[in-house]
């Protein structure tokens, strides 16, 4: 050996890594089953405020169908939703969708509609909003975002679909117009994407199930 | 050698990571809105300190000085994955509210610090000790300002928001060095003298 030091060099670093990736292997394989039944806990748990009141026997994760974008509902980022049976029948659909023109960074929104129309309720499902002003759409915070629970397209009317600041029909946050336009206007999109005859949620083939784990 | 007295009075006042070396102050700023998440991150940097000193102290005979950083990174990095999985998978809730600041452990500098100067030439025994005490000291401040934050943002808002987190720190480390110049004042206690002058 010509450069004896390197040679050793490189022999302790190619073991010190072997030991780290096995240990970090160990404990992935040792945290793998328990990080997927928390993930999917997780979701079951978030989904819940959106549920409330259906009667349906179907799997969540399994029903779950991936919308590329681009798409007509909110945001550029795929959309997943989450269709909800009882039998064969479809119940309702469950869009989480993203509005990206509130007043800081990404609203994450699941909005769930019924299969005639009507909103079964929407959840904030992650927000950076201004604490104390814009975080009211936090279920924590306030009960503003249960406004929607029970309105449709038709109630009220397309002129309604906006906050009162802007001659609609839904209360505003105070201090956060930015904020309640950004949501109001996502749960509009939503229901006119479930509402157009170009889409059918209920027809698409299901994407979940295994994939959901990833 | 250092006595444990002389290690704890170290890690927790006069060498304390955030209040004396400014180390970590990432994500000491970013996640102690709360006195939850302050102690989250506190125990998972605390027991990567730990852990890496102890692995760090283990290997010191066989690493030569041209490979030391690189062989840290990878001890550090992989403790810190671990203590991420562990934590999605026993403190979901933690992780959620913690997000990429535990990954982020990796980058704390205190942490390769201690490896480098003390782990690398001290025992797995003292290295363990050292770990466990710095980031005790790093940990308790953690806690410290994030129950401060979380208090006086009920009638004050602003203490949660970023500028709140630098007002905080900038109290402590006020309070920590009025207590000092007092303490300097009335007490003649050699030891404590010489550990502030260091």
């Amino acid at each position: 050996m010509v450069d004896r030091p390197i040679m050793r060099s490189a022999a302790t670093l190619t073991a010190i890594a072997a030991i780290c990736a096995m240990l970090v292997a160990s404990t992935h394989e040792l945290t793998d089953d328990r990080i997927a039944a928390n993930d999917k806990a997780w979701l079951e748990q978030s989904l819940r405020p959106v549920l409330a009141g259906l009667e349906f026997d179907s799997g969540l994760i399994d029903s779950r169908v991936t919308i590329p974008a681009p798409h007509a509902l909110p945001g550029s980022d795929d959309a997943l939703v989450y269709r909800v049976y009882n039998g064969a029948a479809p119940v309702a659909a469950l869009f989480a969708v993203t509005a990206r023109d509130g007043y800081s960074g990404a609203i994450r929104l699941l909005i769930g509609i019924r299969a005639d129309g009507t909103l079964t309720g929407v959840h904030t499902l992650s927000h950076r909003e201004t604490p104390g002003l814009g975080d009211g759409i936090d279920r924590a915070k306030s009960d503003w975002i249960e406004q929607f629970e029970g309105r449709s397209l038709a109630d009220p009317a397309t002129g309604g679909w906006r906050i009162s600041r802007d001659g609609g029909e839904f209360d505003q946050l105070t201090g956060a117009s930015v904020t309640s336009r950004a949501v109001v206007k996502a749960v509009r999109q939503t229901l006119e994407y479930f509402d157009s005859d170009d889409t059918d949620v209920f027809s698409l083939a299901s994407d979940g199930g295994e994939q959901a784990r990833q | 050698m250092k006595t444990l007295t002389e290690h704890f009075r170290a890690g927790l006042w006069f060498e304390n990571t955030g209040l004396v070396q400014l180390l970590g102050l990432c994500p000491l700023l970013a996640v102690t809105t709360t006195f939850v998440n302050g102690l989250g991150l506190g125990i998972a940097t605390l027991s990567v300190l730990v852990a890496s000193n102890a692995l760090v102290s283990a290997v010191r005979h066989w690493i030569l000085p041209e490979i030391r950083i690189p062989v840290y990174v990878l001890i550090i990095a992989s403790l810190v994955t671990c203590t991420e999985l562990v934590f999605k998978a026993w403190f979901p809730a933690l992780d959620r509210s913690l997000g990429i600041f535990i990954p982020l452990i990796v980058t704390n500098c205190a942490i390769v610090a201690r490896a480098e100067v003390f782990a690398s030439r001290n025992s797995i025994g003292a290295s363990i000790i050292d770990g466990f005490v710095m980031g005790l000291g790093f940990a308790l401040l953690l806690i410290t300002i994030g129950m401060f934050r979380e208090f006086v943002a009920q009638g004050w808002l602003l203490a949660v928001l970023p500028p709140g987190a630098f007002f905080s720190l900038a109290l402590a480390i006020a309070a920590k060095n009025a207590i000092d110049d007092r303490r300097g004042k009335q007490n003649t206690n050699v030891t404590i003298r010489e550990t502030v002058k260091r």
